[in-house]
């Protein structure tokens, strides 16, 4: 199941697969905001290439037996992106689709933020920044004592990095050799109250990453191609070297009123908006307009 | 004014034990000093048998050797909670994650997700207060066999101050749901205790005193996690006890049985979720219930109690007090003076006892 250096290029049919994937994500996100009357449309959709590719294209996954030992493991340390999750779960038949029409309601499985006892296919819950690479650490030792190959992979936000957690596990991961663990930084540049830089900047992340002893690559996190050229770059899971993809992204990516604003981390769109935006993510990603 | 209760009285230390204490003291960090944990004299200064301390590593490397599922993680004090004698033994599967608290509980976490239980152990007041997001977010609430381990819990750091101290871990652990919250009252318990722990549903808070704590039972004792054991039965007055504070109970039941009072004592030592039972059927027999331990009173095993009793719905009046920390910093000292100071030792214990049974 793994995909070494011998991977061939993607082909166009499974790029627009991908790309296809990608714009599902975006769509029934929106549409599972507005069950809840509230949703973090952004932060879904600077990952939803990420997710696209990972989920449909790298995870060693078996949907029928969600608690496989020798699964990949994923860790949505910014959990707050479980809204564009569950629908790749539900796709790949995790369970059924229309478990999520209760998104959100009295008693439903399926909150804001992900629970690893009630949603098949999570592999732990989130919700608390900061967390979900010690969460990968522990998992990643896991694989290491079990004598199993899989591979952990946590994805994280840019202002995520800005809890000290983060930077425990780094150290710990390079400490205890976790070639198996790997982290995936949505470079999206915004926290809730504005670009990260100015709230608390957390660059040069290469930099940083590779001072605490981590192998860094850096991609483009909406280009396709090169994330699955970033998974495949990864060494064998039994080497001693943890890895992180700073992937590059924008914030409310693929929905123009959205990218770069701080304004829609969390919103709600009602009437003309709601159809618009639909239609504007049904059409593809169009190229990123200069920012104001 | 109110009473500045930061400053201790003159003449609350009993003289005897501080020499012993401090040393005790020095050697908290290193394990092994010169008279060392492993050989430490007991806290009253006059008995000089070897206490047999912190069996904690020694006994989860033995439970480890038939049993895969057991790794431990410490932040720094492999030596001060003797995770070196488990290290020794299991190297790979020991992970000293240096003085990064949360991340040891986090990624004990995920390795219990993989299958393991994971024996988390550092200062109690690290573990609580600082881990305590952690706890409830990471191990309690996703059900994880996590098993935080708190040790030198409540005043046991003495000298060291405030930072160092926990009397207010007990009340936190109690309140979140989902994390079974026991206390070891002596080395022999402690080993049940961690037997008992393995195949224990979701998420566990041990605590643990500073591994001096002298004996009540003489071996490894039959217990159920949630179930309390009568240590000593009693007609006047039931004293209900955890952890450090089971043994100077027992002690204070036994001076007050020779002026003629039957004092029952409890060891409730699973904290939460409460054995209510054990509560009530003392209540029932005695009319009197004492709590006792080392923690704030305000939310701890004394406030669990009243609950208890309160809700109950029986009706019959019951005398209840509790002995523990107040709600306000505690001072400085050895902690044999910082026992006597808050009444938590044998002496202290029966005197309150005393004037609830007049």
């Amino acid at each position: 199941m793994r995909h070494p250096d011998t991977t061939p290029a993607p082909t166009p049919e499974q790029l627009s697969l991908l790309a296809d994937r990608a714009m599902f994500i975006r769509s029934e996100t929106v549409r599972l905001a507005a069950i809840a009357g509230a949703g973090h449309y952004t932060s879904v959709f600077s990952i939803a290439e990420i997710l696209a590719t990972l989920y449909y294209g790298r995870l060693r996954l078996t949907p029928g037996e969600p608690r496989d030992p020798d699964r990949d493991r994923v860790v949505l340390s910014k959990g707050h992106a479980a809204i564009g999750l569950y629908p790749v779960l539900a796709d790949l038949g995790f369970f059924e689709p229309s478990a999520l029409d209760t998104y959100t309601r009295l008693g439903s499985p399926f909150g804001d933020h992900p629970d690893m006892k009630k949603v098949p296919g999570i592999d732990f819950s989130s919700g608390s920044l900061g967390h979900g690479l010690s969460i990968g650490v522990g998992m990643a030792l896991g694989a290491r004592l079990g004598g199993r190959d899989y591979r952990t992979y946590v994805l994280l936000g840019d202002a995520e990095l800005n809890e000290g957690q983060v930077w425990e596990a780094a150290m710990s991961a390079a400490h205890f050799g976790l070639g198996n663990l790997v982290a995936v930084v949505d470079n999206n540049q915004l926290g809730i109250d504005g670009m990260t830089r100015d709230t608390m900047p957390v660059e040069p992340l290469r930099e940083r990453f590779e001072s605490f002893g981590w192998r860094v690559q850096r991609v483009d996190g909406h280009d396709l191609g090169a994330l699955l050229a970033a998974y495949d770059a990864l060494p064998d899971a039994a080497d001693r070297v943890p890895q992180v993809i700073v992937a590059d992204t924008v914030k409310g990516r693929g929905v123009r009123a959205m990218e770069y604003s701080p304004d829609w981390h969390v919103g709600n769109l009602v009437g003309e908006d709601y159809d618009d935006v639909l239609a504007e993510i049904a059409a593809g990603l169009r190229p990123l307009e200069a920012r104001a | 004014m109110s009473e500045d209760t930061t400053t201790l009285p003159e003449g609350a230390a009993p003289d005897a034990a501080v020499d012993d204490e401090a040393q005790e003291q020095s050697d908290i960090f290193n394990g092994t000093g010169r008279t060392g944990l492993r050989n430490a004299r007991s806290s009253d200064g006059n008995d000089t048998r070897a206490i047999p301390a912190f069996v904690f590593g020694e006994e989860l490397a033995d439970l480890a050797d038939v049993d895969p599922r057991v790794v431990v993680l410490t932040a720094d004090l492999a030596r001060a909670n003797r995770a070196v004698d488990f290290a020794e033994r299991h190297p790979d599967r020991f992970f000293n994650v240096g003085i990064a608290e949360k991340n040891m509980i986090t990624v004990a976490a995920g390795l219990a997700s993989c299958g393991y239980v994971p024996f988390a152990a550092t200062f109690a007041s690290f573990a609580a207060l600082l881990g305590c997001e952690q706890i409830r977010t990471d191990c309690a609430y996703p059900q994880m066999p996590v098993r935080v381990v708190g040790h030198h819990s409540g005043v046991s750091m003495g000298f060291y101050g405030t930072s160092h101290h926990s009397p207010e871990d007990l009340g936190i652990m109690r309140t979140i749901a989902d994390l079974t919250v026991v206390c070891a009252t002596d080395a022999n318990h402690l080993r049940a205790l961690l037997r008992a722990s393995l195949d224990h549903p979701g998420a566990m808070y041990l605590r643990l005193g500073r591994g001096r704590d002298r004996d009540v039972y003489d071996e490894v004792p039959d217990l159920t996690i949630g179930k309390a054991i009568t240590v000593r039965p009693g007609d006047d007055l039931t004293i209900i006890s955890t952890g450090t504070e089971v043994e100077p109970s027992l002690r204070a039941a036994e001076a007050l049985a020779e002026s003629g009072h039957s004092v029952g004592v409890i060891d409730m030592f699973t904290v939460s979720p409460l054995d209510t039972e054990a509560v009530l059927s003392a209540a029932a027999r005695t009319g009197a219930v004492l709590t006792v331990e080392e923690a704030n009173v305000t939310n701890g095993l004394g406030t669990a109690v009243a609950e208890c009793l309160f809700q109950s719905g029986t009706g019959q009046p019951v005398r209840f007090r509790k002995v523990g920390i107040p709600d306000a910093y505690v001072p400085v000292g050895p902690p044999a003076a910082l026992y006597a100071h808050y009444g938590l030792d044998a002496a202290g214990i029966t005197k309150t006892a005393k004037e609830m049974l007049v």
